[in-house]
């Protein structure tokens, strides 16, 4: 590809995204089931099993936010495949793709817009965090490498939404589909719980899932404590989510559309 | 005359089902021609494998001269696009919804302004400019949906059931503006389940069937294949009727079918001298008619003598 038709295709994107951008702005009740329900868990949560799981609600908030983080950007990520598929379904793409555009525009254009998304989710998180009684313990400086970090999870694994999106019929469909599968993948992590009192099957899976080691590479850097570990785990899932998702989400949407 | 749309013994199938079964379609530049046909006859499909959006199996196309599976991007520039529903964004105002489609067509930031307002301006939306497309009405939401179609000033013009679900006015509309775009040369493929519509808009008319064209030509040459002339009377007295029935049945030498909601018979004739026989005939018995009409069947009936079936959306 040359880099006018990169340049034209990224072009493309950022109109399709503004696109994205001014329905967010529209209808800002999308923006509830990622921001309420994770607040909701957050303060069920923190205050219901906080005390029992760790001694005390206020050290429970310091390990259960940058949990909570990851889960949120799952949640948010989700969003992207239920969009695409009311697009494809309502024939807007018809229209798009009748059009001398790249036909990479709208892939691009949905996964720009849903930067923005993540961002905003992120942020009501952190201020609700904060007037709880949350404090980042470390510094200014890892507070953005871990909003960043969390971002760029969300962009990795919203592939897979992507490719659930482009394979199941209706948006209906897609919500549902996505969301039996990201409950059972962050309960089955210690973002709520430690792991040692899970049976040995699940601790086996948990210690080394993606929300997992997500969960810790944000504790260490937003609490203090050991990053590398944690860190190393979570950009490997990242390398390899998009390894496995994209070629299919990519291929799906060509099949599709 | 030149050719804008040749298609050859296009062939696509699902599964088993085959959606289209060796189509061949001529458009000539700047005419209108209306594909006629009911649900599942194939349409749709031929309309999205000549807007590039599906690949055929078989067979080839061609748009403006530009092969739609191996030059898409060619195709694509000329065409323009309105699906069976409508396909705007409803969440974006009018505007929004043509600024987008002109940035994407490459307009600049102020270009795809001033083409927007030029557009919502022609169809008559400059004061629901600002309002999301899902507060429009059904007929404003088409005409927005066909000044989408056009912000990049097709040649070609694809129109995919234009209005289906629209009340008389509001396709009354559509047609106006329809008839507009061919006065300044635009070529248009119109595909209907309304027999009146193609009738109205289309220079020729072909006819799909089980993904096949089983007929093809003037509204009035398609009349005229399917048989000759009917002849209609309607006594003013419901008590004339059976002397009516007699008459015609003498005069035709076939028994009318006769309403006996309306009133009114009906006859096939291949000779048009007998109207002013009847007329005569009439007279003599003294019976007064209230409606009395020599005229070609209607598309609905063509539509009745080629597939065998009636048409599922007919206006009557």
């Amino acid at each position: 590809m040359s880099t006018i038709a990169l340049d034209r295709g990224m072009r493309h994107g950022f109109s399709l995204a503004w696109r994205g951008i001014l329905k967010i702005r529209k209808n800002p009740e999308q923006l509830m089931d990622v921001t309420i329900a994770p607040i909701v868990f957050l303060v069920m949560f923190t205050y219901l099993f906080g005390g029992a799981l760790a001694g005390n609600t206020d050290a429970y908030l310091q390990m259960l936010v940058p949990g909570i983080m990851v889960m949120n950007i799952l949640q948010a990520s989700m969003t992207a495949g239920v969009q695409l598929n009311t697009d494809v379904s309502k024939g807007v793409f018809d229209r798009f793709r009748s059009m001398p555009i790249a036909r990479s525009a709208p892939l691009i254009g949905a996964v720009l817009a849903d930067i923005v998304r993540y961002v905003v989710c992120i942020l009501v998180l952190l201020v609700v965090a904060t007037i709880m009684g949350f404090r980042v313990q470390t510094g200014p400086a890892e507070l953005l490498v871990a909003v960043g970090l969390t971002i760029a999870f969300g962009l990795c694994f919203c592939w897979a939404s992507v490719f659930v999106g482009m394979l199941l019929k209706t948006p209906q469909a897609v919500q549902g589909m996505m969301f039996v599968l990201i409950m059972p993948l962050t309960f089955g992590s210690n973002v709520f719980v430690g792991t040692s009192t899970m049976p040995g099957w699940l601790k086996a899976w948990a210690d080394i899932s993606p929300v997992t080691l997500m969960a810790d590479a944000l504790r260490g850097l937003l609490n203090g404590g050991a990053i590398a570990g944690p860190l190393t785990g979570s950009l490997i899932w990242m390398v390899a989510a998009v390894a496995m998702f994209f070629p299919l989400a990519t291929l799906a949407y060509r099949k599709r559309v | 005359m030149s050719l804008a749309i040749r298609a050859e013994g296009l062939v696509k199938h699902y599964g088993d089902t085959k959606a289209l079964d060796g189509v061949d379609l001529e458009v000539p530049e700047g005419k209108v021609v209306g594909v006629l046909g009911p649900n599942g006859a194939g349409k749709t499909t031929a309309v999205r494998v000549l807007a590039t959006l599906l690949r055929p199996d078989a067979g080839h196309a061609t748009v403006g001269g530009h092969d739609v599976v191996k030059d898409p991007r060619a195709v694509r520039s000329l065409i323009g696009l309105t699906g069976q529903y409508a396909s705007v964004d409803e969440d974006l105002s009018g505007t929004e919804n043509l600024v987008l489609l002109a940035r994407l067509l490459d307009y600049s930031r102020a270009g795809a302004r001033a083409r927007a307002a030029e557009l919502l301006e022609q169809f008559e939306l400059t004061d629901a400019a600002g309002r999301a497309a899902k507060t429009y009405s059904g007929g404003m939401r088409r005409r927005l949906d066909l000044a989408a179609s056009l912000v990049g000033n097709p040649s070609v013009l694809y129109l995919d059931e234009p209005t289906t679900g629209l009340d008389p006015h509001a396709r009354n509309e559509v047609w106006a503006v329809v008839r507009k775009l061919v006065a300044n040369g635009v070529t248009v493929l119109l595909t209907t389940q309304y027999l009146e519509e193609a009738d109205q808009l289309a220079d020729t008319i072909t006819v799909f069937d089980h993904g096949r064209v089983v007929a093809q030509g003037r509204p009035d040459e398609l009349k005229r294949r399917v048989g000759g002339q009917t002849l209609q009377v309607r006594p003013t007295s419901l008590r004339d009727l059976d002397a009516v029935q007699r008459i015609l049945g003498d005069l035709t030498g076939v028994r009318p079918t006769r309403d006996e909601d309306t009133g009114l018979l009906t006859a096939p004739v291949n000779d048009p001298v007998l109207l002013s026989t009847l007329v005569r005939k009439l007279d003599d018995a003294g019976i007064t008619a209230d409606e009395l009409a020599l005229r070609l069947p209607s598309l609905d009936e063509v539509f009745l003598a080629l597939t065998g079936k009636q048409t599922e959306g007919s206006l009557a």
